[in-house]
């Protein structure tokens, strides 16, 4: 399922490059006959430039006048059929709640519209953090399997067969029901250490209160992500000209944390918890992981990691054996010959794969509607669509955010990639 | 035949952009819906996944249930055989868009009629085959005894209802604080409320009986007393061919005349030797009022011998002949303090 449609992706590029080789084909055959037979002045209509045009733009009316009748037919329909049509439903109330939002949303008059931006949200949220922890696991687990612990290598092969040869939606009601099943009932929670409580209803946590002076804590970080970018650049061009190494990592490390610590004690402990207590039901008060992001985040996790630990074995094997054994020869050790020798010249190969297994976690935590997650397809295109029936219109939206946020994920992956790439003369 | 031909490439295309997935099943000028019922010798019958007492298949893999009666009794009516049905399960998200779409001929499916649903959707309801109202069901555990208490609580519901809308009123109304967990399917949602996930349960009244059969422990699950809110569910078809809608509805008013005037399943032989001239033109012994809506004059005879009156359906399905034991209350006849009610057949 997921590699067609990335398939179809790639072999849409394909088809657009050979076409442009066709197009200098032909052109490199117009001219050699031109030349040596010489016919006199073709006629426009045997012109195969001329031709390649009309052909096009036929193509393009064809295409243009399809989805044209297809959209008047549908609203023409619609008409018939005595369906609400259009987008004035966007403004409406909403009448509905949604247990986890990142911006307000109640019942009391919030609208459609707000309802499809907690679902965005809450797609986006789940997406961003599944592709970070993916690619961390999938790193992880692909390297394993290349190592030389035979234990290790073993582990990682197991992790990637078992986990891509299962369905992701069985795998996400597996989740759901190992992460649910076991756990008390709110009152019975596990007490973990820093007033943390664990139970059936999710992970709930003292919830930080941010006082105003915390303003100041949040610039000395940028301040000091600045300076240590800063330190960084520096510390680069210092080693270039006299060969000294600085300790990097430490200072950086230092800089980041040491800063904004600094400050929050100068600026007298802006920030207070308010801490969860026990209600009558549960806990109340305090911040609420709930069970089914959880399920669903680990679901997509682990899928998409097993995809990525094979994407990025296949890159570093890539990597001609030459150049280990050059980088040994230099006397490298193991750890900076991967850094700085297989990893560099893997990412060429790693990442275009890469960015289609990043749309497929997008793409694949629309399945959160079966585990009871919240995201776009559960809010909007479930319960929005049944309160206002409008499922021509709301079925589109979706579609469209869909390939506006793979677009966008594309996008920057191949600027990357372009940065990455070998450079040719 | 260059148009057909147009036409031919026009649809294919357009079934190939995926576009129009709803409303290209229909074309403008749709042929009536009993004539293409009559051409597939078969009603298509939009009905529940599964929810006892209402529309579940049973051990033998028979649809049963009072709204799998309705359409069996729509078969009946139209080919004197109740088997000449297909139920096709939908979730309560995906029932309108199956309706609106043309994949089922008419919805029963504890449906419950809005006004947003009768005049935004396309469709409308002919009436209500049963009057519920919206419950909650707790863990006796818990030492809830009303919906009052439930602040702070957790509640699992089925998204795409009315259940998820009245569910907010009553807390916002109540000024209760609540957390709601809404899943796709009626089984996911009870499954959630069996694992703990949620304080409570909430769908129609009905509804709660019937899910709590399917709870690990039924026994220690009580419903709150409170409803909070009305749910007529009824049966709903296209808006747009009247003969049909007269149709769906007429077998329903034509099931509780014949209960109200003592026609049954056993005694309709012998009812059509009845002098009263109102079971005369039911039966149709007297006067042709099936053929006003495009059906035999033996049609009401044809639902009763095979399915039965209102009263007999109800009492099999969830009535005292079935586990749900629930009474007849409002969903009684008018004579009797009820309000199921048939405007006469004449």
């Amino acid at each position: 399922m997921d590699h067609s449609t990335t398939g179809g992706g790639a072999s849409t590029v394909a088809g657009s490059r050979a076409a442009t080789s066709d197009e200098e084909g032909v052109k490199t055959v117009s001219t050699i006959p031109t030349e040596t037979v010489q016919p006199g002045k073709a006629s426009l209509f045997y012109d195969p430039k001329i031709r390649g045009y009309v052909y096009q733009f036929a193509l393009l009316a064809v295409v243009g006048f399809l989805i044209w009748s297809a959209a008047s037919n549908a609203i023409e329909n619609l008409r018939a059929q005595k369906i609400a049509s259009g987008f004035g439903f966007w403004h409406n109330a909403a009448g509905f709640d949604v247990n986890q939002k990142l911006i307000p949303f109640s019942a009391s008059g919030s609208t459609y519209g707000q309802a499809f931006y907690v679902g965005l949200l809450n797609t986006l949220l789940v997406a961003s953090i599944g592709i970070v922890l993916s690619t961390f696991l999938g790193f992880f687990v692909g390297v394993s399997r290349l190592s030389s612990n035979w234990v290790l290598s073993k582990l990682a092969m197991i992790y990637v067969e078992v986990i891509r040869n299962l369905p992701l939606l069985l795998q996400l009601f597996f989740w759901y029901n190992a992460v649910l099943k076991p756990l008390p009932d709110a009152r019975n929670s596990i007490a973990l250490p820093g007033s943390i409580y664990l139970n059936n209803r999710g992970l709930i946590m003292p919830n930080p209160q941010f006082g105003p002076a915390f303003q100041a804590v949040v610039i000395a970080f940028f301040l000091a992500v600045v300076l240590a970018i800063a330190f960084y650049i520096w510390s680069k061009k210092q080693q270039e000209r006299t060969g000294t190494q600085y300790p990097n990592g430490s200072i950086t490390f230092g800089l980041i944390l040491g800063l904004p610590l600094l400050t929050y004690f100068i600026a007298g402990q802006p920030l207070s918890f308010d801490l969860p207590q026990q209600g009558r039901f549960n806990l109340t008060g305090g911040l609420q992981i709930y069970p089914e992001f959880v399920a669903l985040l680990i679901g997509l996790t682990t899928y998409t990691a097993g995809f990525i630990a094979e994407v990025v074995r296949a890159g570093i094997l890539a990597v001609s054996r030459g150049q280990t054994e050059a980088a040994n020869a230099l006397g490298l050790r193991a750890g900076p010959t991967l850094k700085l020798v297989v990893i560099p010249q893997a990412m060429r190969v790693i990442i275009p794969p890469l960015t289609s297994n990043y749309l497929n976690l997008t793409k694949n935590s629309s399945l959160a509607v079966a585990i009871g997650y919240p995201d776009l397809v559960q809010v909007f295109t479930g319960t929005v669509l049944n309160q206002t029936g409008q499922a021509v219109e709301v079925v589109a939206i979706t579609m469209a955010v869909y390939l506006t946020i793979s677009l966008v994920t594309s996008l920057f992956m191949n600027i990357y990639n372009k940065r990455m790439a070998l450079v040719e003369r | 035949m260059g148009e057909t031909f147009m036409k031919k490439l026009l649809t294919a295309a357009i079934a190939g952009l995926g576009l129009a997935l709803t409303a290209t099943a229909v074309s403008a000028q749709a042929p009536s819906t009993l004539a293409q019922v009559k051409q597939r010798a078969m009603v298509n019958c939009g009905s529940n996944t599964g929810l006892a007492g209402f529309g579940v298949p049973d051990a033998q893999g028979n649809w049963v249930g009072l709204d799998v009666e309705y359409c069996r009794a729509v078969a009946a009516a139209i080919f004197n055989d109740p088997a000449k049905v297909k139920f096709i399960p939908l979730s309560a998200k995906d029932r309108f868009t199956a309706l609106q779409s043309g994949e089922v001929d008419l919805l029963v499916r504890n449906s419950t009629w809005t006004m947003t649903r009768d005049a935004a959707l396309g469709i409308v309801f002919t009436g209500v085959n049963y009057y519920d109202g919206q419950g909650f069901m707790v863990r006796k555990k818990l030492g809830v005894t009303s919906a009052l208490q439930l602040s702070g609580a957790s509640v699992c519901t089925q998204q795409g209802t009315t259940t998820e809308l009245n569910l907010a009123d009553f807390f916002r109304a109540n000024n209760l604080k609540y957390e709601v967990v809404a899943f796709a399917s009626s089984d996911e949602t009870v499954k959630a409320y069996d694992a703990g996930r949620c304080d409570a349960f909430t769908t129609d009244a009905s509804g709660l009986y019937a899910e709590r059969l399917k709870l690990t422990t039924p026994d220690d699950h009580m419903v709150l007393p409170e409803i909070i809110s009305k749910e007529p569910l009824g049966p709903s078809v296209r808006n747009n061919d009247p003969q049909w809608f007269n149709l769906v509805k007429w077998v329903h008013f034509a099931m509780i005349n014949a209960e109200e005037l003592g026609v049954t399943k056993a005694n309709v032989d012998e009812m059509l030797k009845s002098p009263n001239p109102e079971i005369k033109r039911l039966l149709g012994t007297e006067g042709k009022f099936g053929e006003t809506i495009g059906l035999t004059t033996d049609w009401v005879y044809r639902i009763i011998k095979h399915v039965g009156n209102y009263g007999e359906s109800f009492e099999k399905n969830v009535g005292q002949g079935s586990l749900l034991k629930i009474a007849r209350g409002q969903n009684g006849l008018w004579t009797k303090g009820g309000l199921q009610y048939a405007p006469p057949v004449r």
